[in-house]
């Protein structure tokens, strides 16, 4: 272990409004190099809010975000006050790939085509080289055989699979998935899970958040419980999941199991 | 009825010497249509860009635009374009050209108010996966969200190209000449209303060929789904 290295996310007193709804009420976390992280809580806490505005697709309010030791925001109402050149910025947020609830393929392109895109255009790989990689990581997620494919004929959990590999593509540091199984019919969750476990293993560094508890359990190096904007509770899966302390994860692990 | 079909028998020869008189004026009802769409096509990408951006001033100014050649009437603008433009010092010799101007102004802004429909009728998660993956606001709109949203334009785009065919009949009233123009004069000159036979068959020929063009193409962009 390195400990050396700055930790891949860290984020300090995270903030953010919905007008005046507070979905994010100082949420401060960090995830080491190759941890897997397990977000978990009711539906409405947050952890989507949260999750979103890592990468830019929320705005927070207020509060720091580090991506390996590199302040990307500092906010204040609202207002950036670091002010990065846009390269730089971009690189930063590069480093960090996202699976949806919903995959987000993109339906007008052929499998293969969903996981070059990215690469070709906005790495400006060329087209033979991404296309190498991408037939790798297709049979990675165990889809060698639809990589000429349109989305629209794949089941849910091989859109899903589909969806990694072009996260993958660009070489991130960091996967963050938002339910990345709540949209599945329950007999194609488990081979989402599979891969997801599998890239644990191999050592990638995720930010997951999940009802699976099950997955929580046995990939997560810890896990978050959030509740009503907050981290409510944070701890190894033992001490989460068998030894709950705050009231509202009793609750809330009574009611899933 | 039958009184109908022995009027057409017995003009029979009448009829059939009309069709190249009128063909010959078809040309310019065909010519400025595709003109004016074509030309309106480019300029409403830009538009419906442009009200929907986050820049306020060009926001507005996109706005202002459409509001106005969609809350006037076409043949005002042709006036306005015509008539009332040499007085602001600005002469347009050509009928045609002054005709192509209204035309394609006007319909740039119902394809404007088209495309953004089909835009933001593409699920945000496309243009939010698109961002994830590091790419800039025009590239998504290049690569991921204008592409699919060119099926669902379309059935709208055929619907205001055949609106256009049909109003190209309103630029007689600057003396250009074009279908409907030639067929009133035809109807006086023989004083006798069976131009308008061959005249609605030149329309229906149009307007069907077109369509059929259209469902072949919206076939071709549906092949992902
Ligand atoms: N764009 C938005 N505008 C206004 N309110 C929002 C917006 N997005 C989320 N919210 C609100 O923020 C709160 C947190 O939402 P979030 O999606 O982060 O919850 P979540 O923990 O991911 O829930 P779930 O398990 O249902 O996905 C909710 O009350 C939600 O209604
Ligand atoms: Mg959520």
């Amino acid at each position: 272990m390195e400990n050396t290295k700055a930790p891949m996310i860290q984020t300090v007193n995270v903030c953010k409004n919905f007008g005046s709804l507070e979905v994010l009420k100082n949420v401060s976390l960090t995830v080491e190099q190759g941890e897997v992280v397990c977000i978990i809580g009711p539906s409405g806490s947050g952890k989507s809010t949260y999750l979103r505005s890592l990468n830019h697709l929320e705005k927070i309010t207020s509060g720091k975000i580090y991506i390996e030791g590199t302040l990307l925001d500092d906010r204040e109402h609202g207002v950036n006050k670091v002010k990065l050149p846009k390269e730089e910025k971009n690189q930063l947020l590069l480093k960090m790939g996202m699976v949806f609830q919903r995959f987000h393929l993109f339906p007008h392109k052929t499998v293969l085509d969903n996981v070059t895109i990215a690469p070709i255009n906005v790495k400006k790989i060329p087209k033979s080289q991404a296309e190498q990689i991408a037939r790798d990581l297709i049979k990675r997620v165990g889809l060698s055989e639809k990589v000429d494919v349109y989305p629209s004929k794949l089941s849910g959990g091989q859109q899903q699979r589909v969806a990694i590999a072009r996260a993958l593509a660009m070489q991130p540091e960091i996967m963050l998935f938002d339910e990345p199984t709540s949209a599945l019919d329950p007999e194609l969750v488990g081979e989402v899970l599979a891969v997801m476990k599998q890239l644990a293993k191999d050592g990638m560094t995720m930010f997951v958040v999940t009802h699976e508890m099950s997955f929580a359990r046995e990939v997560a190096d810890k896990v978050v419980f959030m509740y009503e904007g907050e981290v409510a509770e944070i701890g190894t899966p033992t001490e989460i999941f068998d030894n709950p302390k705050h009231e509202k994860l009793k609750q809330f692990l009574n009611k899933i199991d | 009825m039958s009184e109908f079909w022995q009027a057409i028998s017995v003009n029979f020869d009448k009829i059939v010497n009309w069709i190249p008189v009128l063909l010959k004026s078809t040309g310019t009802t065909l010519l400025l249509t595709l003109c004016s769409v074509s030309a309106g096509l480019v300029v409403s990408v830009f538009l419906a860009l442009g009200k929907m951006s986050k820049l306020k001033i060009l926001s507005k100014l996109c706005s202002a635009y459409i509001f106005f050649f969609r809350g006037t009437p076409l043949l005002m603008q042709l006036f306005v374009v015509y008539y009332g433009l040499p007085y602001m010092g600005i002469t347009i010799d050509s009928k045609f050209f002054a005709a192509f101007l209204a035309y394609a102004m006007n319909s740039s802004a119902y394809l404007a108010e088209i495309i953004r429909a089909a835009i933001q009728s593409i699920d945000k998660g496309q243009l939010e996966a698109a961002k994830s993956l590091g790419m800039s606001y025009p590239m998504a709109m290049r690569l991921i969200i204008i592409p699919q949203s060119i099926r669902r334009l379309i059935p709208p785009i055929g619907n205001e190209f055949i609106m256009i065919v049909k109003d190209t009949a309103l630029v007689s009233s600057i003396a250009l000449v074009e279908l409907s123009g030639k067929t009133k004069d035809i109807m006086i000159a023989s004083s006798s209303p069976l131009v308008f036979v061959p005249a609605l068959a030149i329309y229906l020929l149009i307007t069907g060929v077109f369509t059929f063009i259209l469902n072949r193409l919206e076939k071709r962009f549906s092949v992902y789904e």
